[in-house]
């Protein structure tokens, strides 16, 4: 079952994951989000944007490899074929765009267990780095923070 | 195009509806853009196997495919300032044919000093719905 001596725990930044252009249009084809700002660079900087947008959950795709340092950790205990996904958050604190260098710091915020189910929520502090963000800082991104439910082995 | 002012809008004011159709090209598709290989998503052996009536789609799809109305409507995804969900209940995709998914969008509160209006989505499959308390912040001027 999952381990309750995680909850609490942060994570070390994350390596930088670059948004690519063609990453954007393509997840944004997925959800079928076919908003021009996603795909076609002029109708992006005719908004004010430096290039294409993010649709606005693709920082589930940063987040995800951020989380996979807990969720694959088999000191974690969590039965992926047993986990259901509950209820996901994006909070946003500027929108993505083609160009950023993220970095994410995971948090397990906590790790509860009743009558055989257990819940273990985490929140993903996503920060850019690199060009137009000065030396050594971060600038916050988005908060991601999702939450699993991992059904016991006699439910 | 015109984008939505949030001094006309009143809460309750359907501002978007739309409909979403699943099929299995689109869950593959949907894993390769996301990098959620999950089999419960594409192994109609396995989704059974751990208990489920078929494959079921990502929630994260039916998620991040319907607040695409909200966006359109707002006229810039960037204006999407938060979003959440809970997954309620899954969306079984049969190997032939397709899930509709539908969705209605409404204006469910609006914080004039924050220049943002909650919009609350109810998204349905089959008459039930699969997302509980769907919401989305939209800046607007």
């Amino acid at each position: 079952m999952a381990n309750p001596d995680f909850a609490g725990r942060e994570y070390p930044a994350t390596a930088p994951y670059s948004v690519g252009r063609e990453k954007l249009r393509e997840f944004a084809s997925a959800v079928g989000a076919a908003h021009p700002a996603h795909h076609d660079l002029v109708a992006a900087r005719g908004l004010g944007y430096p290039d294409l947008v993010a649709p606005p959950t693709f920082a589930v795709v940063v987040a995800q490899r951020a989380e996979a340092q807990y969720v694959q950790d088999p000191a974690a205990g969590i039965d992926f074929s047993r986990v259901v996904h509950a209820d996901e958050k994006f909070a946003h604190h500027r929108p993505i765009v083609a160009g950023d260098e993220l970095v994410t710091v995971l948090h397990v915020d906590s790790v509860t267990e009743r009558a055989g189910i257990a819940m273990v929520t985490t929140r993903c502090e996503i920060f850019a780095t690199g060009d137009g963000v000065d030396d050594g800082a971060r600038e916050p991104v988005a908060t991601v923070s999702s939450s699993l439910v991992i059904r016991g082995e006699d439910s | 195009m015109a984008r939505p002012v949030l001094a006309e809008l009143s809460v309750g004011d359907v501002v978007a509806t739309g409909e979403v159709e699943l099929d299995r090209a689109r869950l593959v598709r949907y894993a390769g853009a996301s990098g959620d290989f999950n089999p419960i998503h594409w192994d109609e052996t396995f989704a059974t196997g751990v208990g489920l009536p078929d494959v079921i789609a990502h929630g994260m799809l039916t998620m991040g495919s319907v607040v695409g109305v909200v966006a359109d409507w707002a006229g810039d995804p960037g204006a999407v300032v938060a979003y959440q969900t809970r997954f309620t209940k899954p969306v079984p995709v049969p190997r032939d044919g397709t899930a509709v998914v539908e969705v209605s969008a409404a204006v469910g509160a609006i914080d004039a000093d924050a220049g943002t209006v909650r919009v609350d989505l109810t998204v349905t499959h089959e008459g039930a719905k699969v997302l509980g308390r769907s919401q989305a912040t939209v800046r607007l001027s």
